[in-house]
């Protein structure tokens, strides 16, 4: 599974991440995370920052960030 | 009721002295706080379901290809709802004009966006009263409008970095469905998130707001920056340019401020000032936009936001 987190690398950004590492650590799946920070690339997908987008397809974006929950439910879905 | 409220906390539960200055402040900030986080509650949860329809990608869409001046007024109005944050204002000023949005309609939006915001509205709303409020919100709309329409008439298109029309977006942007349920859960954690924001920044300012309530001299300001002062506006102004806080940092600090003698002009082209002017948009901005067009920017919103302070000053 390749999970990506796009933002330009701000503080909410950063908190997804972290949340998504934990989510999958948490779900004992084996997942690449990856982040993307070139704007040319987050374009591709959304305006609002940060996006989270799993096995290519987005399924978050922008505030409010999802809790720890809501990223594990949308990472089981795709699992 | 809620004033009776405070009032019976200090007075009665507190046993504090009525004429103490202490007893004053604290009538003050129990009041105050609980007032402005009742009102930010409601508001926020409301303008949440109202954005919730309107993501930046249907923004974008209903923006795109639109005329000038016409389209300046759609991008000020759908400012107030769609949701955005600084971080953010980079991927969307890409998706705007790569989707056919005029650069004058996207500053328009760029202006009036973090301006005017349900924040601000409750804050202002609980402090100044509706009156005040329908001001803000009303000229807060106009210089987004103004300064939109003369950067798009002194057609600046060569000062926007090159690379921002070379992106294409070969997929359209998907919008995430929604049920009405799912609004109502976006609602409360965008509100939730808000407050969680925000509560620090408000309890410090009517905190402080308190503090020069009860302790400074109620005549005190007007001396330096009272209506008859012809350089207060453009000093608030300036002073707020740099300056970086949301409405919820700065609007108690203001009422203050007003309190002691600052006139109504000059403390709205102050508010203005901090929320759509900041350094560190600026330097966001910069990711986009050459530096004469920055300058340009900054340069027609602060004549625009002083002009406003004297025509308030000179009005209210």
């Amino acid at each position: 599974m390749e999970i990506k987190v796009l933002g330009p690398g701000c503080y909410n950004c950063q908190l997804l991440e972290e949340n998504v590492k934990k989510a999958v650590k948490e779900l004992g799946i084996e997942a690449k995370v990856e982040k993307i920070t070139d704007m040319f690339e987050i374009m591709k997908y959304t305006m609002s920052t940060p996006g989270l987008l799993i096995n290519g397809k987005l399924k978050h974006a922008g505030r409010p960030l999802p809790t720890l929950d809501k990223v594990k439910e949308l990472i089981r879905v795709e699992a | 009721m809620l004033k009776d409220f405070s009032a019976y906390l200090i007075y009665n539960v507190m046993n504090l002295d009525r004429s103490s200055r202490l007893s004053d402040v604290l009538d003050f900030f129990v009041y105050e706080t609980i007032k402005i986080f009742i009102l930010l509650t409601i508001i926020i949860f409301v303008v949440s379901i109202i954005r919730s329809y309107f993501p930046p990608e249907r923004t974008k869409k209903i923006l795109s290809h639109k005329k000038l001046f016409m389209g300046n007024i759609s991008a000020a109005l759908l400012g107030i709802v769609t949701p955005f944050c600084s971080c953010s204002a980079v991927p969307l000023f890409i998706g705007f004009i790569e989707a056919g949005v005029p650069l004058g309609v996207t500053i328009s939006f760029l202006i009036s966006s973090p301006m005017v915001n349900e924040v601000a509205v409750v804050l202002l709303w609980g402090l100044f009263g509706w009156k005040i409020t329908a001001i803000y919100i009303s000229t807060g709309l106009l210089v987004a409008i103004f300064g939109g329409v003369v950067i798009g008439k002194l057609r600046l298109e060569k000062w926007v970095e090159e690379y921002v029309f070379k992106i294409h977006i070969e997929q359209r942007h998907e919008i995430i469905k929604q049920t009405f349920k799912d609004r109502l859960q976006y609602a409360k954690e965008n509100t939730t998130d808000i407050v969680k924001r925000v509560w620090l920044f408000i309890l410090i300012a009517i905190g402080i707001g308190g503090f020069i309530h009860g302790y400074v001299p109620q005549d005190f300001l007007v001396q330096y920056a009272g209506p008859q002062n012809p350089f207060a506006v453009p000093v608030a102004v300036l002073l707020g340019v740099p300056l970086y806080s949301n409405a919820a940092g700065i609007i108690p600090i203001v009422y203050a401020l007003m309190e002691k003698g600052l006139s109504m002009g000059t403390v709205l082209a102050f508010m203005m000032a901090v929320t759509a002017l900041s350094l560190p948009e600026i330097i966001i901005l910069r990711k986009v936009l050459k530096i004469p067009l920055l300058g340009v920017f900054v340069g027609i919103m602060t004549a625009t936001i002083i002009a406003v302070g004297y025509l308030f000053n000179a009005i209210l």
